[in-house]
C-alpha cells in the first residue's frame, strides 16, 4: 500500500493509502478531520473544499497521493487560538449558516477568493460561489459575510 | 427587550462548532468495530424478481453480511409506513399498499432498494454488490399518472385497483357549482407543479450500533424527528422494544422534510447491526439520495375561478392529480390532501371552494411532504388563477386581489376549505409590498428594459398557509395518525445554569439560540448559561420533532409553558427563603421580590436552595428546579405575506434575470429577526429554484434523467440579487408566544410570483420551471399566433 | 472508485514508460473529469499516470506572434495570466468561465482538449483562433485534432506537450451555459487573425466542436454581427438534452455567434 506524506494544517502527517484514495477520505478516515464533508458525488457542491498549496481545491476531486508533500489546509486550522478567523466570524455575524453541512467548503472557498481580490463585489462573490452550493440560506448572507469581512480583513 | 431576550438577533449558539469544522454529523461519528453497508439499488423502475442470488458476493473479500427480503421477513422487520389515514369520496379509507423494506418480489421504482452488503469497507461492500445476481422480468413501467389511471395500465400494487391511492374531496360541491352558474366571467388555468428533488446537502446517512450484553440498539440517523423514528420503528418494523431502542439524530445538514420518515435504508442498518452484532455504518452517495429520497410536489391541476362583473371571486373550483410515487410514506397522504385543500380560498372571501384530488400511485420513487408540503402547490393553483382572472378581466392584479382580501376585521375567518384563519392583515401587507418594490415605478423600469430590447415582468403573490402542526384535535379529526403536541423540559441546574430539554430537533433552524432567548427571557438567566439539548431519546423525554414549521409555534409555545412552571414553583421555594407568603411575591426578570419591599431572591439562588437545602418545607414543596411542559395549541397558526418577483427576459435566448424579490410577511411575533430573515432568503431560494431551475424528470421508462447535480439545477449564488424580506406582524393569538412559524413561508409564496413574474414578462402562460428553450419556445408561439 | 496504482512522474519519458508498461494505463492532467468517472465505477484503468508532477508541461509564454501554453496548465493560471489577457483576452475569459474556482485550480488545458468533451470550453478556443497543439510525438492542427465526440488525433501513446495560440486581431467568446453542469450548451468562439476569421462552436455537435463555414464566409468581409444575419446551421446534427433540443440549440448558435462577434468588437 503506498505511504502519502504531506503537511496539514502546519502538522506534517504521513499515511498508507490506495492509490483511489481520495483526499478528502484520507483527511476524514485516517486523520479525523471531518470537519472537510462530501455532499456530492460529481464535483459541484462544494462542501469539500479545501487548500492545496495555498488554492482552493474539491478534496472529493482530488487522489491523496496527488497532495504528496503539500500544504493542505482545512476549516480545522482556520482559527487561530481559539479565536475565529475573520471569515469565520463574518459568518457568524451575518448569519451566513444554517445547517453548517457546506460551511466549511464556503469558508475555504471564500478564504481563496480573499486572498485574490481583497475587495471582492457583490457579483464577483456570487460568481465566485459557483462551486459551493447550500440548501438553507438562499446564499444572501453568505455573501453578506464574505464582503463583510474582506472589509475586516484589508484593515 | 434585553440584549438576548425575545426580540433581538442574538448571534448563533451553534455556529462555533460548525464554523470550526468541529459540527457531528452522522458520517462524522465511528463506532469501534464498525462495518460498512451498501444498498444494491434497482436499475429498472418496475420489474418482477424471480430470483436473487447472493452466493459470489457472501464470499467476497471482506463481506460480513449480504441480506434480501427474505432475511428481513424471517425476522418479521416491516417496511415504511403510512402516518395519515385519508377518507376518499366513497368513506372509505386511503389505499396503502404494504411495503417491505427492501424489495421483495417486485420493483416498483428506479432506485428500490433490493439488497444490503455489509463488509468491513465500504469498498469492499460496493465491490460485492456488483457481484450479486438479481433475476429481474423487466416490465413496462408508467410513470405518468394520467397513463397510471388508465384501464390498461400495469398494477403496481395487487391491492389498489387502478393504482388510485385516494379519490377526496374538500369543500361544497353543489354550492360551488351554483356561483359557477351564476359567474360573470370563468377564468380557466391548467397547471402542472414540477416535482422537486430535496437535495438537503447533507446526504441521509445512519448508524446502527448494538449492545448484546444489555441487548439495546441505537441508531445514529439523519432525522428531523428522532422520538417518531423510535417509535416508528418499534411500532411497525418490529426494531422495539422502545425501552431498548435509542435514536440519535446529532447534528443534521438541512431536512426540508426529507428527513421526517423512517427509510427503508435506515430500518435496514438498524437490523444489520443486532443481526451481525456489531455497528454498521451507512451513508447514502449523492446518487443514491437522488433515487431514493422522498420528491416533492408533482402536481396536475386544473383550476377555474368564477367571478362577477366587478371582479368580486364567488367560487372556485380545483381538480388535482398528484403523484405518490411508488408506495405510500408517513405524510404522502395528508400532503395533498388537508395541506393542499384547506389552503385553496387563499387571502380571498370566495364564499363558495370545492376542491377534488386524485392520489396516483407510478413507477417512481415516493413524494412526500417537502419545504411547504400542500401549501406551495396550494398557493400556486389560487394565485396564478387570481393573475390570470387579473389579466382576462383588464384589471389591475393589486385592485383585483385588495377587492376580494378577507378583511382585517372578519378574523378569526372560517375558511370554506376547513380551517379557521386566526389572524392576518393582507391589505397592509400589499400596501408596504407596494412600496417597496415601487409598484408605481414599474411602468417605467419596463420602458427602460424594452429600450435595452428585454421583456421586464413583474409578478405578485398574495399567500396563507397553515403550519404548526399542532393541533392534535384537530390532525386526529382529519386523520393524522398520532397527536402532535411538543414537549419541553426546563431543568435548572443547583449552580443556577439552565438545561433546556426539547422534542424539537434543529436541523438548521437555530433551536439553541431562539429556545435559550425565550429561557434567558421569561427565567433572567444569561443567555449564555442556557443551554439547549435536542436530538437524542436518552436524553430527552419525548417530542413529535421538526416539521410544518411547527418548533417555534409548538416547540417554542412548550418552552414558553415550561418556564412559566418553574416560575410558580420558585415562587414556593422563595417564599419559603423569603419567609413571606406566595401570593405576597412579585416575579420579574428572574427577581422574586416581596411586594413593597427590597427583600429579594433570584432565581438562581432559588434553584441552589431548591436542589441542596438544609431547611427546606417538603411538606408544602418537592425539591429540585426542574418541569416539564407539554403545548398542543388550540388551532394552526397562519402566516400570511405578499411577495413581488421582478423579472427581465431575455428574447434571444429565453434567460430570465431575476431583477428583484422581495417579500413583506406576518409571521406573528418575531423571536430572532436574523434567524427569520435567514429562514425566508432560504425559502425564496427554493422557490425561485423550483420556478426557474429545478425539475425531477423521468423518461418513460422510469429512469431518473435528473440523477445528478449535473443535471439537476440547484439554484447557485450568482442566480439570485439581494432580496429584501421586512414583517409586518399580527400576533397568533392561540399560542403564547405569538409566533406564527416562518421555516416554509418564503417557499410557499415565492414560486408563483415568480412565475408571476415570467408570464407578465412574456404575455402567455408557461409552466414551472421556466428554463430558457421553454421561454423562449413561448415566445416563439406568442409570436407566430400573433402573426 | 476501482483501484489503480498510481504514478506521479516526474517528466514526459517517465510518464510514457508508466503509461506503456501498464496493461490499461490513463493519463490524467486535473483528474476533474477522470476522478469523477473513476467515483461512478464508469472506468477502470490499471494504471493512472498523473501528469501533474511535470515541470516540462507547465507555463505560458509570449512568443510575439503567438502564446505557447503548456498542457499541465491550470484554467486558473490562463485565465489571470498577464500575456493571455492582453493579447488574446477571448482566451483567458473563456478559461475563467470553465467550472469553478476550485475545478480551475486543478483542471488543465491539456487535460481538456485530450477528453474532448463535447461541452467543453476549450476545443472552442483551439479551433476558433486556429491553434496548433504539439505532443510528444508532433504538430497537430486544431483542425485535424477533434475528431469526434470524445475523440482526438492523439494515439494511445501520445501526450499533449503544449498548444500555440496564434494572437488574432480580435476574437470573444460567448457560452450560454447549462444551468445545472454550467458546462456550455452552446458556445461560440469568434475570430479574426493569422489563421482567417474562424467560428467554432462547442456544446451544440453531436460529433463535438465544429466550425461554421457560412459563418465565417459571411465575416470574412464584414466582421460584423450584422453579416449574419439570416444564417443559422442546420439543427439535424445537433445535440438534444432535457436542458436544450436540437433546434434550440441551433437558434443558441446564431445568437451567440452574435454576440461573439461583437464582444470581438
Amino acid at each position: 500500500m503506498p505511504s502519502v506524506s504531506m503537511t496539514v494544517n502546519g502538522k506534517a502527517v504521513t499515511g498508507e493509502v490506495e492509490g483511489r484514495t481520495l483526499l478528502v477520505e484520507f483527511l476524514r478516515q485516517n486523520l479525523n478531520l471531518t470537519g472537510t464533508h462530501v455532499g456530492c458525488d460529481t464535483s459541484q457542491c462544494g462542501a469539500c473544499v479545501v487548500h492545496v498549496n495555498g488554492k482552493s481545491v474539491k478534496s472529493c476531486t482530488t487522489l491523496a497521493l496527488q497532495a504528496e508533500g503539500a500544504e493542505v489546509s482545512t476549516i480545522e486550522g482556520m482559527a487561530t487560538n481559539g479565536d475565529l478567523h475573520p471569515i469565520q466570524a463574518a459568518f457568524k455575524e451575518h448569519h451566513g449558516l444554517q445547517c453548517g453541512f457546506c460551511t466549511p467548503g464556503m469558508v475555504m472557498s471564500a478564504a481563496d477568493l480573499l486572498q485574490q481580490n481583497q475587495d471582492p463585489s457583490e457579483t464577483e462573490v456570487r460568481e465566485w460561489l459557483e462551486g459551493n452550493i447550500c440548501r438553507c440560506t438562499g446564499y444572501q448572507n453568505i455573501v453578506k459575510a464574505i464582503q463583510a469581512a474582506s472589509q475586516e480583513m484589508k484593515g | 427587550m434585553a440584549e438576548s431576550g425575545i426580540g433581538a438577533s442574538v448571534r448563533r449558539k451553534e455556529d462555533n462548532r460548525f464554523l470550526t469544522g468541529k459540527g457531528r454529523y452522522t458520517d462524522d461519528i465511528n463506532r469501534h468495530g464498525q462495518a460498512y453497508a451498501y444498498f444494491l439499488l434497482s436499475p429498472h423502475a418496475r420489474a418482477k424478481i424471480n430470483g436473487i442470488d447472493t452466493s459470489a458476493a457472501k464470499q467476497a473479500p471482506g463481506v460480513v453480511g449480504v441480506f434480501t427480503a427474505a432475511d428481513l421477513a424471517a425476522d418479521g422487520v416491516g417496511g415504511p409506513i403510512c402516518g395519515w389515514v385519508v377518507t376518499q369520496k366513497n368513506g372509505e379509507p386511503h389505499k396503502s399498499p404494504a411495503v417491505s423494506a427492501l424489495a421483495s418480489d417486485r420493483i416498483n421504482f428506479a432506485g428500490e432498494q433490493v439488497a444490503v452488503v455489509v463488509a468491513e469497507t465500504l469498498t469492499q461492500a460496493k465491490d460485492a454488490a456488483e457481484l450479486i445476481e438479481v433475476d429481474y422480468d423487466v416490465q413496462q413501467a408508467v410513470t405518468k399518472m394520467k397513463d397510471s389511471l388508465s384501464s390498461s395500465a400495469p398494477q403496481l400494487h395487487d391491492d389498489v385497483p387502478g393504482n388510485l391511492c385516494f379519490d377526496w374531496e374538500i369543500g361544497d360541491k353543489a354550492a360551488t357549482d351554483a356561483a359557477f352558474a351564476n359567474a360573470h366571467h370563468v377564468t380557466k388555468i391548467d397547471i402542472l407543479n414540477n416535482r422537486l428533488i430535496p437535495n438537503a446537502m447533507e446526504t441521509r446517512a445512519a448508524i446502527g450500533d448494538y449492545d448484546s450484553g444489555t441487548e439495546t440498539m441505537t441508531l445514529y440517523t439523519t432525522s428531523q424527528n428522532p422520538h417518531v423514528a423510535r417509535l416508528v420503528l418499534a411500532a411497525f418494523m418490529g426494531l422495539g422494544p422502545e425501552n431498548k431502542l435509542r435514536v440519535v439524530a446529532p447534528d443534521v445538514g438541512g431536512g426540508f422534510g426529507s428527513k421526517i420518515y423512517v427509510y427503508r435504508d435506515e430500518i435496514v442498518t438498524l437490523w444489520a447491526a443486532k443481526k451481525l452484532d456489531r455497528p454498521v455504518k451507512w451513508v447514502a452517495d449523492r446518487s443514491a439520495a437522488f433515487l431514493t429520497d422522498a420528491h416533492g410536489r408533482d402536481h396536475d391541476t386544473h383550476a377555474e375561478l368564477a367571478v362577477d362583473k366587478d371582479g368580486t371571486f364567488l367560487g372556485l373550483r380545483v381538480s388535482t392529480l398528484a403523484n405518490v410515487g411508488a408506495h405510500n410514506q408517513i405524510f404522502s397522504t395528508a400532503t395533498p390532501s388537508y395541506l393542499y385543500g384547506c389552503l385553496l380560498a387563499g387571502q380571498y372571501k370566495t364564499p363558495a371552494v370545492y376542491g377534488e384530488v386524485k392520489t396516483v400511485f407510478t413507477n417512481t420513487a415516493p413524494v412526500d411532504a417537502y419545504r411547504g408540503a400542500g401549501r406551495p402547490e396550494a398557493t400556486f393553483v389560487v394565485e396564478r388563477l387570481v393573475d390570470k382572472t387579473a389579466r382576462e378581466l383588464g384589471m389591475d392584479a393589486t385592485d383585483l386581489r385588495r377587492k376580494n382580501f378577507i378583511p382585517k376585521d372578519q378574523f378569526p375567518y372560517q375558511s370554506p376549505c376547513l380551517v379557521q384563519y386566526d389572524s392576518g392583515d393582507f391589505n397592509l401587507l400589499l400596501d408596504r409590498a407596494k412600496e417597496v418594490i415601487d409598484y408605481d415605478g414599474f411602468a417605467a423600469r419596463r420602458q427602460e428594459s424594452a429600450a435595452r430590447g428585454k421583456l421586464r415582468g413583474l409578478g405578485l403573490s398574495c399567500w396563507i398557509e397553515a403550519c404548526g402542526l399542532a393541533p392534535s384535535a384537530v390532525v386526529g379529526a382529519l386523520g393524522g395518525g398520532v397527536g402532535q403536541w411538543e414537549s419541553a423540559n426546563i431543568k435548572f441546574n443547583p449552580t443556577g445554569s439552565v438545561t433546556v430539554f426539547t422534542g424539537s430537533h434543529s436541523h438548521g433552524q437555530g433551536h439553541e439560540t431562539v429556545y435559550a432567548q425565550i429561557v434567558s427571557d421569561q427565567l433572567g438567566v444569561p443567555f449564555d448559561s442556557v443551554e439547549v439539548v435536542h436530538g437524542d431519546t436518552a436524553v430527552v423525554p419525548f417530542g413529535m420533532g421538526t416539521y410544518g414549521s411547527r418548533s417555534g409555534p409548538v416547540g417554542g409555545g412548550a418552552i414558553y409553558k415550561a418556564a412559566q412552571k418553574i416560575i410558580e414553583k420558585g415562587r414556593k421555594v422563595a417564599a419559603h427563603l423569603l419567609e413571606a407568603s406566595a401570593e405576597d411575591l412579585e416575579y420579574a426578570d428572574g427577581t422574586y421580590t416581596v411586594a413593597g419591599t427590597d427583600r429579594t431572591k433570584t432565581l438562581a439562588e432559588v434553584a441552589f436552595a431548591a436542589y441542596v437545602p438544609h431547611n427546606y418545607p417538603l411538606d408544602e414543596v418537592e425539591p429540585g428546579l426542574d418541569e416539564t411542559a407539554f403545548f398542543d395549541p388550540a388551532n394552526f397558526t397562519f402566516p400570511s405575506g405578499a411577495y413581488f418577483a421582478e423579472v427581465e427576459v431575455d428574447p434571444d435566448t429565453g434567460h430570465v434575470t431575476i431583477m428583484n424579490m422581495i417579500g413583506i410577511d406576518d409571521v406573528g411575533t418575531v423571536m430572532n429577526p436574523m434567524i427569520v430573515h435567514g429562514q425566508l432568503h432560504g425559502g425564496f431560494a427554493q422557490g425561485i429554484g423550483q420556478a426557474l431551475y429545478e425539475q425531477c424528470v423521468y423518461d418513460e421508462n422510469g429512469q431518473l434523467i435528473t440523477g445528478s447535480l449535473m443535471d439537476y439545477c440547484m439554484p447557485r449564488a450568482d442566480n439570485f440579487p439581494m432580496f429584501t424580506t421586512e414583517e409586518t406582524n399580527q400576533p397568533c393569538p392561540h399560542n403564547p408566544l405569538g409566533v406564527k412559524g416562518c421555516g416554509e413561508a418564503g417557499a410557499i409564496g415565492s414560486p408563483v410570483a415568480m412565475l408571476n413574474a415570467v408570464v407578465d414578462a412574456i404575455g402567455t402562460d408557461i409552466d414551472m420551471p421556466a428554463t430558457p428553450e421553454k421561454v423562449w419556445r413561448a415566445l416563439q408561439s406568442r409570436a407566430q399566433a400573433a402573426e | 472508485m476501482y483501484d489503480f496504482n498510481y504514478h506521479r512522474p516526474k517528466s514526459i519519458d517517465e510518464a510514457l514508460s508508466a503509461l506503456t508498461s501498464a496493461s490499461d494505463g490513463k493519463l490524467m492532467g486535473g483528474g476533474q473529469t477522470l476522478l469523477p468517472t473513476l467515483k461512478m465505477r464508469l472506468a477502470s484503468p490499471s494504471d493512472v499516470v498523473d501528469l501533474g508532477a511535470i515541470s516540462d508541461l507547465k507555463g505560458i509564454s509570449d512568443q510575439g506572434g503567438a502564446i505557447v501554453i503548456g498542457a499541465g496548465t491550470t484554467h486558473a493560471e490562463v485565465a489571470s495570466n498577464a500575456a493571455v489577457k492582453s493579447k488574446i483576452p477571448a482566451l483567458a475569459a473563456l478559461a475563467d468561465g470553465i467550472g469553478d474556482p476550485q475545478v480551475r485550480n486543478r483542471g488543465t488545458l491539456g487535460g481538456s482538449i485530450a477528453n474532448n468533451d463535447p461541452a467543453a470550453d476549450y476545443p472552442a478556443a483551439l479551433l476558433g483562433l486556429g491553434a496548433s497543439v504539439k505532443t510528444n510525438k508532433r504538430d497537430i492542427a486544431a483542425d485535424d485534432f477533434f475528431t469526434g465526440m470524445f475523440e482526438t488525433a492523439l494515439a494511445d501513446d501520445e501526450i499533449v506537450v503544449s498548444v500555440s495560440f496564434p494572437v488574432p486581431e480580435k476574437a470573444s467568446y460567448a457560452k450560454f451555459p447549462n444551468p445545472a453542469s454550467r458546462y456550455a450548451v452552446v458556445g461560440v468562439l469568434a475570430s479574426k487573425g493569422p489563421a482567417g476569421v474562424r467560428v467554432a462552436v462547442t456544446g451544440a455537435g453531436q460529433g463535438g466542436v465544429f466550425r461554421v463555414a457560412a459563418m465565417e464566409s459571411a465575416l470574412d468581409g464584414n466582421f460584423s454581427a450584422e453579416a449574419l444575419a439570416g444564417i443559422s446551421v442546420p439543427s439535424g446534427d445537433l445535440n438534444a438534452d432535457i436542458h436544450a433540443s436540437a433546434e434550440y440549440r441551433a437558434h443558441l448558435v446564431g445568437v451567440m455567434a452574435k454576440r461573439a462577434v461583437e464582444a470581438a468588437g
